[in-house]
């Protein structure tokens, strides 16, 4: 193994483990995507409607729940200067991104299976067999753009003032080519509004260059980024 | 400043000359950080620099762990040419501001464990480093966010033996520490040294720093000379 994935794996762990320490995803992430859920339910209040909407709604939600969770990720880097001691230790900082991006990443694929069981139980949607693996695919793909967009602009925002509201406003507008593609992908997996299978591969294309354009600019451009 | 040219000084210097500075210069956005300092600092000593605020105590560390970049003049630390990439040194330095670095929801061993990882430690060094800090107890199982102001100093300390750090650059250490914790860090600073690293201290307290400290160092609006 490299030193670069070495330090990688090492950042990924403590993000993890930090994560099972404090349990804020699971105690607080988790709920608000719950609530959000619920929120889209009560203001649409129509079965078919929510049913035709559910894969818009589930990644909106995630959208949402991933600022939280970007927000927290570089929250315990910044608590006592642990971001500073990284760039004072010389940690390959491509190492850094790919390490955060990665525990992002499966928190993210955690709130995903819980939001589409909240859209199966509060929406009604079925998930055909056959649109499984477009379905898993989808996740998977979505889930790495997020979290390297997540991680690029959180290292982005981690010293700057008002980073809490900064975030947001950089982060959303970059993430819209994973929602829109996202979103037709997923409607595709579930039939839904007449979609065919077939017509979601293309969407899972656009999510897999869109993953790797900003996977490969990560890694280039952290170092500058957390730099002063 | 100093005489001769910079050439000849840098050729001039002997191997265990840990930080070696003529005449650099660092510039802060279009202000004057540090207005060319010359300094050499030996392996194994415990440098205090003193000096009002603002004088430049906290560029120079900054310089020194290749965090400022170097306007003009010479600058050499751990011989690598900071001029040349101020990167390549970073990895060998530990640099203690006002925060410690450390991630308050992990254990104490876990943050030795983690820094002490990015430079490959061994089980064993991590467990040398807490030993040596007096970490080794029932301190080493706590969560860092139940620990005392001078536990998490110590515990900060030890991520940098962990490191392997040659160079120890502290920023005020003795800044929220109580007397016991002041008397843990100057020993742990004096073990340090007599352990081979080298250690620059910028510091208010000067009774007790001064104590500590094998040479004195006045930063005078951004430059150094002899107290």
């Amino acid at each position: 193994m490299t030193r670069g994935w070495h330090i990688a794996r090492l950042v990924a762990m403590k993000d993890l483990r930090i994560e099972a320490r404090s349990r804020v995803v699971t105690n607080q992430v988790l709920p608000f995507a719950a609530v959000v859920m619920m929120l889209f339910a009560f203001a649409l209040d129509n079965d078919s409607i929510l049913t035709r909407v559910a894969p818009g709604l589930v990644w909106l939600a995630a959208l949402f729940s991933l600022l939280v969770m970007v927000q927290r990720s570089f929250a315990v880097e910044t608590a006592d200067g642990a971001l500073d001691a990284v760039r004072v230790a010389g940690i390959p900082p491509g190492s850094v991104f790919v390490g955060k991006s990665l525990a992002l990443a499966v928190q993210l694929l955690v709130l995903e299976v819980l939001l589409v069981l909240i859209a199966v139980v509060l929406y009604q949607v079925d998930v055909p067999l056959g649109g499984l693996v477009l379905l898993v695919t989808t996740c998977l793909l979505a889930t790495a753009g997020l979290a390297c967009v997540g991680t690029i602009y959180g290292g982005l925002a981690a010293g700057a003032k008002g980073r809490e509201t900064l975030l947001p406003l950089l982060m959303l507008p970059v993430v819209a080519p994973v929602l829109i593609g996202a979103t037709r992908a997923t409607e595709a997996a579930l039939g839904i509004g007449g979609a065919s299978i077939g017509e979601g591969w293309p969407w899972v294309g656009l999510l897999a260059l869109f993953g790797g354009l900003f996977a490969a600019g990560g890694t280039f451009a952290f170092g500058p980024l957390i730099d002063e | 400043m100093a005489a001769g040219s910079v050439e000849d000084r840098m050729s001039a210097e002997p191997s265990d000359v840990v930080v070696h500075l003529v005449d650099a210069v660092a510039v802060l956005g279009r202000f004057p950080a540090l207005a060319g300092v010359t300094l050499d600092v030996t392996r194994g000593e415990i440098i205090l620099l003193q000096g009002p605020n603002g004088a430049g105590k906290t560029s120079l560390l900054r310089l020194c762990a290749g965090l400022l970049p170097v306007a003009r003049g010479a600058a050499e630390v751990l011989g690598v040419d900071l001029t040349l990439d101020r990167t390549a040194v970073r990895h060998r330095v530990g640099m203690l501001g006002h925060t410690n670095g450390l991630y308050a929801d992990l254990t104490v061993t876990e943050n030795v464990r983690f820094w002490g990882a990015t430079v490959g430690a061994t089980a064993g060094e991590v467990h040398g480093a807490l030993v040596r800090l007096g970490l080794d107890g029932r301190l080493a199982d706590l969560q860092v966010a139940r620990l005392s102001a001078g536990q998490k100093r110590r515990t900060a300390l030890a991520c940098l033996v962990a490191r392997r750090a040659e160079l120890w650059l502290l920023d005020e250490p003795h800044a929220g520490l109580d007397a016991a914790g002041r008397d843990e860090l100057d020993a742990t600073l004096r073990a340090a040294a007599a352990a081979g690293a080298t250690v620059v201290v910028a510091s208010h307290e000067l009774e007790r720093a001064g104590a500590l400290a094998t040479r004195v160092v006045d930063i005078v609006a951004g430059q150094a000379g002899p107290s």
